[in-house]
C-alpha cells in the first residue's frame, strides 16, 4: 500500500525533526538566573549578603518543599542569593510536605525543606533523609471569621479552641498530607475530638494560600502558618482567633536526600544548598525577610539551636 | 465586581509598562505550545489520514481510541509523563522532568489525538473517490496528496486550532511536569494558579487577559487563513 509507506515515510522524517526541536528548546532552559536575580535585587535583604565567595559548583538540583515557603515569598529572596553564589540552578517544586517526603524517599529530589517533624522522622529513620539541620520556625495559628460563632477568642487553652470550634464549624482543611495538614491532625487527635465529627469540615487538598481563600469565602476555620496568612491577609477577611501554644510551632528543617541510597542524587549541589539555609548571612536574611512589608518577620532564623528550645 | 475592575485596571498598566516578567511568561507560552503543536501536527496530519483512509483490521478501534485521547484528562497525560519522566521513573536518566522540553512532550501528547481526530474527520468528509479521480487525471502520489489536503485544509486548520487551543489552555499537565519554575518553566496558565494562591489577584486577571488576548489572536490569524481559502 502506497499510502502505508508514505505513512512510513513521515514518521521517519519526524523522529529524524524532534532531537532538533528539543535541542532548540533545551538551549534556554538556564536563560533563568538574570531574571530571577532582578526580582531578588529590588529587595533590601540582597544587600546584606555579600558572603565569602565559594567555588562555583553549577549545575542544577531539585528542591521539594511546601506550599507555605513559596507561597510566603522567601524563596524567591533565598534562591536567587544561593544561584549566584554557587552557580547552581534550584527547580523548587511546592507541594505539600508530605508529597515533598515520598519525592525524597523515591530520590525524585535533592533536597527537602519541610516542616512536619513526626513526618521527616519516619524519613530520618529509613535512611532516606541524611544531614538535616534546623533552619528556622514560625508559629501555626487558628484563623476564623470576623464574628468568631464558635467563641474560639474565648478558649483558654488549644485544645478548648479546637473543642469550641468541632460543634460549630464549618472548618477548612488542607487534605493534602501537607505539615499543615498532619499538624491539624494532630490537633484534633490531641483535644479528643473525631475529625469525622467536625461539623461542617472540608478538605481543599490544595495549598495553604488557596484553603484561606476558600475559609475567607466560607466563613470558615482555618489552621494555618502565620507567614502564608500575613502575605495574603489584604485579601482577607479573616483574624486571628487562637495562637500562642506550644504545639503550634512551626519548625523547618532542610535534609540532604541520601545519596548513597539514591544513585541520582546531585549530592555536592544539594550539601552547598543545606549549608547555605544555615550560613550565618542567609540567616540574617529570613530574620530580615517580611519586615519592610508586615512589620514584623515571618520566620525567626534558627540555625544551631536545639528544637527543644524554642519558643522559650 | 470591583476586584475585577481592579484588575483589569493593573492588566493595562502591567501591559502597558511592559513588565518583563509578564513579556518572558507569554512568549514561552506561544513558545511551548506552539512547538507541541507543531509536533502533533506533523505527527497527527498524517496519522489522522492514514486511518481516515487506511484500510485495516483495527482501524475502528484505533478511531475510538482516538476519539477517546481527544478527550483525555491533561492532568491525567501530566501525570502519565511525570511518572515517566521523574528520577525513578524510567526515563529518569534523560534528566528531563521539570524543563519546557518535559512540557513540549506532555503538551504533544495532549494534542496529537485533537490532529488526528479533526484531520480523520476532514478527510473522511471529502468525496471517497477523489483519490482515484485524481490518479485518473495524471496526478502523481505526491501531488495527489498535496490536492487532498488543500481540499481538506478548512478540517485541517480547525485541527490545528483544536490543539493549540487545548495545550495553550491547560494547567494539570503544565503544571505536573514543568514545576512552575519562576523564569524557566512557569507559563500563563500556572502562573495564574500561583498568583491567585499568593492572593495577587490584579496580577492573575493581567495574565488571564493576556492569555486570552493570545488565543485570540492565534486563532483570529488561522481562522483568516481558514476563510481565505474558502473565498
Amino acid at each position: 500500500m502506497t499510502k502505508q509507506r508514505f505513512l512510513l515515510t513521515w514518521i521517519f522524517a519526524l523522529l529524524l525533526v524532534v532531537p532538533f526541536v528539543a535541542a532548540a528548546c533545551g538551549g534556554d532552559d538556564d536563560d533563568t538566573t538574570p531574571e530571577a536575580t532582578g526580582t531578588a535585587a529590588s529587595t533590601p535583604t540582597t544587600a546584606a549578603s555579600p558572603s565569602p565567595e565559594p567555588t562555583k559548583i553549577g549545575g542544577s538540583m531539585i528542591l521539594a518543599t511546601t506550599t507555605s515557603t513559596q507561597d510566603s515569598g522567601l524563596l524567591d529572596v533565598l534562591v536567587p542569593i544561593f544561584e549566584k553564589q554557587t552557580g547552581v540552578e534550584v527547580k523548587v517544586i511546592a507541594v505539600g510536605t508530605g508529597a515533598a517526603l515520598e519525592m525524597s524517599a523515591k530520590g525524585d529530589a535533592d533536597v527537602a525543606l519541610t516542616h512536619a517533624l513526626t513526618s521527616e522522622k519516619k524519613y530520618v529513620d529509613s535512611g532516606d533523609l541524611v544531614e538535616g539541620q534546623l533552619v528556622m520556625h514560625n508559629d501555626f495559628i487558628v484563623v476564623g471569621p470576623k464574628d468568631d460563632p464558635a467563641k474560639v477568642k474565648g478558649a483558654t487553652d488549644l485544645n478548648a479552641a479546637m473543642a469550641a470550634i468541632a460543634p460549630v464549624g464549618p472548618f477548612i482543611s488542607r487534605g493534602d498530607n501537607s505539615g499543615t495538614h498532619t499538624k491539624e491532625l494532630a490537633l484534633w487527635k490531641a483535644a479528643g475530638i473525631d475529625v469525622a465529627t467536625v461539623k461542617n469540615r472540608e478538605e481543599t487538598g490544595q495549598g495553604m494560600g488557596a484553603t484561606l481563600n476558600v475559609a475567607d469565602q466560607k466563613k470558615g476555620y482555618t489552621l494555618t502558618d502565620r507567614a502564608t496568612y500575613l502575605a495574603l491577609k489584604k485579601n482577607l477577611a479573616l483574624e486571628v482567633v487562637f495562637e500562642g501554644a506550644a504545639p503550634l510551632l512551626n519548625i523547618y528543617h532542610v535534609y540532604v536526600v541520601n545519596p548513597e541510597k539514591h544513585s541520582g542524587v546531585k549530592a555536592a549541589q544539594a550539601r552547598a544548598f543545606v549549608a547555605f539555609m544555615v550560613a550565618p548571612e542567609t540567616q540574617a536574611v529570613i530574620e530580615e525577610f517580611g519586615k519592610a512589608e508586615f512589620g514584623e518577620s515571618l520566620f525567626v532564623p534558627d540555625a544551631g539551636k536545639k528544637v527543644e528550645d524554642l519558643g522559650k | 465586581m470591583e476586584a475585577l475592575w481592579e484588575g483589569l485596571k493593573e492588566a493595562v498598566r502591567l501591559i502597558a509598562e511592559g513588565d518583563v516578567e509578564l513579556r518572558d511568561i507569554a512568549l514561552r507560552t506561544i513558545f511551548v505550545s506552539g512547538i507541541a503543536t507543531l509536533l502533533a501536527m506533523m505527527a497527527g496530519v498524517p496519522l489522522g489520514y492514514g486511518l481516515a483512509r487506511g484500510r485495516f483490521r483495527g482501524r475502528t478501534m484505533l478511531l475510538g481510541a482516538v476519539n477517546t485521547g481527544m478527550g483525555m484528562p491533561p492532568v491525567v497525560m501530566g501525570l502519565i509523563v511525570w511518572l515517566m519522566l521523574v528520577r525513578s521513573g524510567p526515563f529518569g536518566d534523560l534528566d528531563l522532568i521539570y524543563t519546557k522540553r518535559a512540557m513540549v512532550i506532555a503538551q504533544f501528547l495532549i494534542a496529537t489525538p485533537l490532529v488526528v481526530g479533526f484531520t480523520a474527520a476532514a478527510v473522511q468528509s471529502l468525496p471517497r473517490d477523489l483519490p482515484d479521480l485524481l490518479a485518473v487525471l495524471g496526478a502523481g502520489r505526491l501531488r495527489s496528496l498535496l490536492l487532498l489536503v488543500r481540499e481538506a485544509q478548512l478540517g485541517l486548520l480547525a485541527a490545528i486550532m483544536a490543539g493549540f487551543g487545548a495545550v495553550v489552555s491547560e494547567v494539570g499537565a503544565s503544571m505536573t511536569v514543568g514545576g512552575n519554575l519562576q523564569g524557566n518553566t512557569r507559563v500563563l496558565t500556572t502562573a495564574i494558579v500561583t498568583e491567585t494562591s499568593r492572593g495577587n489577584n490584579d496580577r492573575a486577571i493581567a495574565l488571564g487577559i493576556i492569555l486570552l488576548a493570545m488565543a485570540f489572536l492565534v486563532n483570529l490569524l488561522l481562522t483568516m487563513v481558514q476563510q481565505r481559502r474558502v473565498r
